[in-house]
């Protein structure tokens, strides 16, 4: 039961940090039609900048600057370097995000080095959130903080007591990404600006005649979306590890989610992280595989064909590659994404 | 009036070209005659296959693939496969036939994916393409009946009888063999070219919904050239089968699609001969420019990224715009500014790479000590006078180029003006 | 021209004067052949550096009372070179055309078997082609079985202990440890790990076959960023002991995921000590994270005085002690076959013994692997008794147990095609 629990739990945490990084990505990709390869690449940066910034003042004052840093160096590439190719269409401007993602690894590697960094979280979230205690005669208990050794043992062997933690870091993550939903959804929603990216979301030609200053916007929308990956990059990169293949790590992952939540739609980035996330961390739990599959059917296979890799792979084997054949799959039945509005 | 020179009944500049290419194909291995020299031309006619290729889809589709390696990958490791039936005695073709062997592959797995690839251009085929190639690259470890695990598959082109005394054993045979293909896969992507289908498919990357209004279906277009760049992607992964004897994961990889990508680009996607171009710098960067400095893929990252700012038509459009020139006989106008902006660019790039050297020299190699040679002097990275000669020297050249860049582009204007008025009077006449 | 073979060119060029006959002071170039730059470049760059440290200390004849400096029997100068192959098969078989022109017949590689098995490959192809131009292949940590057995080669040497080798130690000291119940096998999916986890497998059910096998999972490489899902399986599966073939971020994240997951069992690897991992474990996993291998960081002696000023000279830890044995073995082998020609050589080097830092090692004739004790260390504090401290992590690997030769010695089934 406790298995169940803490999965959901940390499918949803995982989840909510993919949302972190592709809720820039989708702002930006609905808001200037740019699909922005460095994406992963800037919760690089965030990760890096804050781990320096951590270690000067202490890591809450790292988690407020560095996204700053970071939402900064987006909006001068946006100024300097993406604006000279809108010009050009849609494919230049992929390639340079894509020039920008080698750039800024190699750059990355010559500032903080090769090697991982231990970018610790600071001490209050060290240590678990809450800890549940199954006990096998006492039923389930939930314990806020960590939970003592006595409880987590028990000398009569017949009883089986199961200690499962959550990490305070993950709740802080999940925390953030919340707070950080609810109020990019105010900001839209609520405030002029909002109102004009929402509207630049599904009709930028209209926002542009209708004389509001789009670059001054565009540079804003993907400022901020960068910042947010970098928000994103500090926590990852304390509850992760910080080292220079990250990027590349998520980078896929987050086009998954935008892609299969649907092209401009921030709902659709949310539905499809949370889907991404569990369905990841749910499916290692289990060991199916086509063979136990056709076995349970009644079908009888040959042992050579049941000793073939491809039959033999279980789900728990390619769960890290689940989100890639969801990509697939939703682009053959409905390109738009789940909760897709354009398709462009 | 044509504004170009077309000889008839033998279009003599065609068969000029064509056969200057084929004489170049002949004669290099006898200027770069080393055993790595040799390797080295054999992967530039398999590079210049696949970015030809691939510029199919990107250049003359409009389709941007960031899957392309794995039908170049597919087909080496069919390719591989065929050639172990071969070395055992069940397959009784020969082994020149294996690069076809591995076209037809990659024409396999082209009809396959192709179908759901193409229903969609534009950034839903660019997503699937690299949800494929992902998937592919994992699964290639997980299946290692076909794709031979970490290890890969092996395999010995030394194989079956041999013709006429042709073993493939030394690599200058294979050259040859490479460049027999090359020559004849370029003249067919470039028949393809003139083809209707090869219209088509330009008009579908212009403006799809006219070819639709004109009664063509676009996905059907689209597919076919898919299929088409599928069959010279797996020829391109067959060729690289025999020069390698070895095919092993990375060939289905990312690095390997992103690597396409970016130098067809950067040769010139709207060129025919760009790709090629490109095919040549990705080798001579992948395997030589690695070995200069270890600052290579930073390098590479901003030439990439100017480029695209700056000349997004790549090389090639860079030659013609400058042909375009010569021929109108203005060229001759530029050479100051060429050589003053050539000047002042290496004068700030030398500041700039002694930077960047140093830098690098600093993280990796500090274990040998702060000095180190670039370019015939001795640099000490610690030392400031190193450090203040090379800003200054990117200062300058920076400032300088600036001047140059601004005489340049009133000059290029000026003769763009020129070019056009010139254009107006041969029409009037 | 290439930067670092111009040295080699150099070299070269000079020494066509000199010819093969004398053998002290001659030169012998060694070309390594290994990532430089990206994902494993930091192993790569410290390892060359190690290559660069004792070729120095063990060119040249002995020098009776100098320890430090033991040089080799034959007299010869090592010279190493480092190339970088970014890790790539076809880029390793670049650069072995490369060098083979610039006239080296010692080829070094040993960050991935993909490679290695590439690199074998070819060797043999390009030796029966060229004869008269034979290279030879050293291997220093490449760790397939294969290269040993099915894919063996007249002309490879592997300095480290394989897969089964290894395994055999660890079962040998999870056999004594009572405490062992119930095994759980995470390994990465790719032939190592898909090794690691049929050898644990295989000997674990003839040393302890009590020992459950409670269940076995493969990720993909470097993929999986979060491992608490894998954690959470492992905690409901209710084993005690983890045995883990991971090695980089993978076993890194592992073990921070199990601290945070509160999983207190044990964790039996084969790479913890790898240039960025002690970093990475930092001070999680103290006292339950082991690790197998054929050195470790306190061994004392010589050993000790090396690795102190390998840390002055380079700032960096010396763990790759197969280096040591490949420049001990090859000058023993050079001075056996009075020649630095590879096939002579070759034929001097399948069954020598000499006396290395840890008690005598041989090369087994039948597979031209190296026989050598193991020694299963386990990760904690640095003390006064073991205070060598990878990457000033405060941390070390202490020594636990030493297996001689005979223990960790597997079965080959190599049918070495000798030439005539």
């Amino acid at each position: 039961m406790e298995f169940f629990i803490i999965s959901m739990l940390n499918g949803l945490s995982y989840g909510l940090l993919l949302f972190m990084l592709s809720s820039g990505l989708t702002l930006i990709f609905s808001m200037m039609g740019v699909l922005n390869f460095a994406h992963a690449s800037f919760y690089m940066i965030g990760a890096y900048v804050g781990y320096s910034i951590s270690r000067m003042v202490g890591f809450w004052p790292a988690l407020v600057i560095a996204p700053l840093v970071v939402a900064v160096l987006g909006a001068l590439f946006e100024r300097y370097f993406l604006r000279k190719v809108y010009k050009f269409g849609h494919v230049p401007e992929l390639l340079i995000t894509f020039g920008l993602t080698y750039v800024i690894l190699e750059l990355v590697q010559l500032v903080w080095g090769r090697i991982a960094l231990e970018f610790r979280p600071p001490e209050s979230l060290q240590g678990p959130a809450f800890t549940l205690i199954n006990h096998s005669l006492k039923g389930l208990r939930l314990l806020w903080g960590a939970a003592p050794a006595e409880l987590c043992s028990s000398a009569d062997a017949a009883v089986r007591v199961v200690c499962s933690p959550f990490p305070a870091t993950r709740a802080f993550m999940m925390l953030v990404a919340l707070v950080m939903l609810v109020s990019v959804w105010l900001l839209l929603v609520r405030t002029r600006i909002g109102l004009v990216i929402q509207a630049a979301l599904t009709h930028p030609e209209a926002v542009e005649s209708l004389g509001h200053n789009v670059p001054a916007v565009f540079m804003l929308v993907f400022g901020a979306g960068a910042g947010l990956a970098g928000l994103a990059g500090v926590i990852g990169g304390s509850t992760f590890l910080t080292e220079p293949s990250m990027a590349a790590a998520v980078g896929s992952v987050i086009f998954v989610v935008v892609v299969v939540g649907g092209m401009g739609s921030l709902s659709g980035a949310f539905l499809a992280s949370v889907l991404i996330g569990l369905v990841q961390t749910f499916a290692v739990a289990f060991d199916y595989s086509i063979g136990t599959l056709a076995s349970q059917l009644g079908l009888q296979l040959g042992a050579g064909t049941l000793n073939n890799s491809f039959i033999k792979l279980t789900l728990s084997q390619v769960a890290p590659i689940l989100p890639y054949l969801f990509l697939v799959l939703i682009l053959i039945f409905r390109p738009k994404g789940l909760l897709g509005t354009r398709e462009n | 009036m044509n504004s170009y020179y077309e000889f008839k009944p033998i279009n003599v500049g065609r068969w000029l070209i064509w056969s200057l290419f084929a004489l170049v194909l002949g004669v290099v291995p006898w200027l770069f005659s080393s055993s790595f020299s040799i390797t080295i031309l054999a992967q530039m006619g398999i590079a210049i296959i696949a970015c030809l290729s691939y510029n199919m889809l990107l250049g003359q589709g409009g389709m941007l693939s960031f899957g392309h390696a794995v039908y170049t990958g597919l087909g080496s490791y069919l390719a591989i496969h065929a050639l172990n039936s071969i070395s055992d005695g069940s397959l009784p073709i020969p082994v020149s036939a294996v690069p076809l062997a591995g076209g037809l592959a990659g024409m396999g797995f082209a009809l396959l994916f192709g179908y759901v690839t193409t229903k969609k251009a534009g950034t839903t085929f660019a997503m699937i393409t690299l949800g494929l190639g992902e998937l592919v690259f994992a699964m290639s470890l997980m299946i290692p009946e076909f794709f031979g695990g970490e290890g890969g598959v092996s395999g010995n082109r030394v194989a079956g009888s041999a013709f006429m005394g042709i073993t493939y054993g030394p690599p200058i045979q294979v050259y040859y063999l490479t460049a027999v293909y090359t020559f004849f896969a370029v003249a067919a992507m470039f028949a393809f070219t003139r083809t209707p289908l090869g219209r088509m498919l330009n008009a579908v990357r212009d403006n799809p919904e006219r070819v639709e209004f004109v009664g063509y279906n676009t996905q059907r277009i689209r597919y076919t050239a898919f299929v088409i760049a599928g069959f010279f992607a797996g020829v391109s992964g067959g060729l690289g089968a025999l020069n390698f004897e070895i095919v092993t994961a990375e060939v289905v990889g990312a690095a390997r699609s992103g690597a396409y990508l970016l130098f067809t680009f950067l040769g010139g996607a709207t060129f025919f001969f760009g790709p090629i171009i490109g095919a040549v710098l990705m080798v001579l960067a992948f395997v030589l420019f690695s070995e200069f400095t270890k600052a290579w893929l930073l390098y590479l990252g901003l030439i990439f990224l100017f480029m695209v700012m700056y000349a997004p038509g790549g090389i090639a459009s860079l030659i013609m715009m400058n042909l375009r020139l010569a021929m109108f006989g203005f060229l001759r106008r530029l050479w100051v500014s060429y050589l003053a902006l050539a000047a002042t660019a290496a004068v700030t790039l030398l500041g700039t790479a002694t930077m960047i050297e140093m830098v690098y020299h600093m993280q990796l190699n500090s274990t040998l000590g702060s000095e180190l040679l670039f370019m015939g002097t001795l640099l000490d990275s610690k030392g400031l006078n190193s450090w203040f000669g090379s800003v200054f020297l990117m200062l300058t050249g920076l400032g300088l180029f600036e001047l140059c860049r601004r005489q340049f582009a009133k000059e290029w204007e000026q003769i763009q003006e020129d070019i056009e008025k010139e254009i107006k009077r041969r029409a009037a006449l | 021209m290439k930067f670092a073979l111009k040295v080699v060119a150099a070299t070269a060029a000079v020494l066509c004067v000199g010819g093969a006959f004398a053998q002290k002071g001659e030169v012998v170039k060694m070309v390594r052949i290994d990532p430089l730059t990206g994902l494993l470049g930091p192993v790569g760059v410290s390892q060359l550096k190690g290559y660069q440290f004792f070729a120095e200390k063990y060119s040249g004849l002995p020098v009776p009372g100098n320890p430090g400096h033991p040089g080799n029997p034959a007299g010869v100068k090592f010279e190493v070179v480092g190339v970088d192959n970014k890790l790539s098969p076809t880029e390793s078989l670049n650069n072995l055309k490369a060098a083979i022109d610039q006239g080296v017949r010692y080829i070094i590689q040993g960050n991935g078997s993909s490679v290695a098995l590439a690199l074998s490959d070819a060797v043999t192809k390009h030796n029966e082609r060229n004869p008269g131009k034979e290279v030879l292949f050293l291997n220093d940590s490449a760790v397939d079985p294969d290269l040993t057995n099915s894919k063996c080669s007249f002309w490879h040497f592997r300095f480290d202990a394989d897969t089964s080798m290894k395994m055999e130690a660890m079962s040998s000291f999870m056999a004594e440890q009572k405490d062992i119940k119930k095994v759980y096998l995470l390994n990465q999916n790719y032939s190592h790990g898909v090794q690691v986890a049929k050898f644990a497998k295989e000997t674990l059910a003839r040393k302890r076959p009590d020992i459950q096998i409670v269940g076995e999972d493969l990720h993909p490489i470097a993929q999986v960023r979060d491992f608490a899902p894998y954690i959470a399986k492992i905690k409901a599966s209710g084993a005690d002991t983890v045995i883990t073939g991971n090695w980089g971020s993978d076993l890194s994240l592992l073990v921070k995921a199990a601290n945070e997951g509160g999983y207190t069992g044990k964790f039996f690897t084969y790479y913890a000590g790898v240039t960025g991992t002690p970093t990475a474990l930092g001070t999680n996993g103290a006292g339950r994270v082991y690790q197998i291998a054929y050195s470790h960081y306190n061994m004392g002696g010589q050993m000790d005085k090396w690795m102190k000023e390998f840390k002055t000279k380079y700032n960096d830890d010396f763990y790759t002690g197969s280096t040591i044995r490949i420049f001990e073995t090859l000058g023993a082998a050079m001075a056996k076959a009075k020649s630095t020609d590879p096939v002579k050589v070759a034929a001097a080097l399948e069954a020598i013994k000499v006396k290395s830092f840890n008690g005598e090692v041989e090369i087994r004739k039948a597979d031209h692997q190296l026989q050598q004790p193991l020694y299963m260390s386990v990760w904690e504090k640095a003390s006064a008794k073991y205070p060598y401290s990878p990457e000033n992590t405060g941390m070390t690997l202490a020594l636990l147990k030493e297996y001689p030769n005979y223990v960790s010695s597997t079965p080959t089934s190599c049918q070495m095609k000798r030439p005539s």
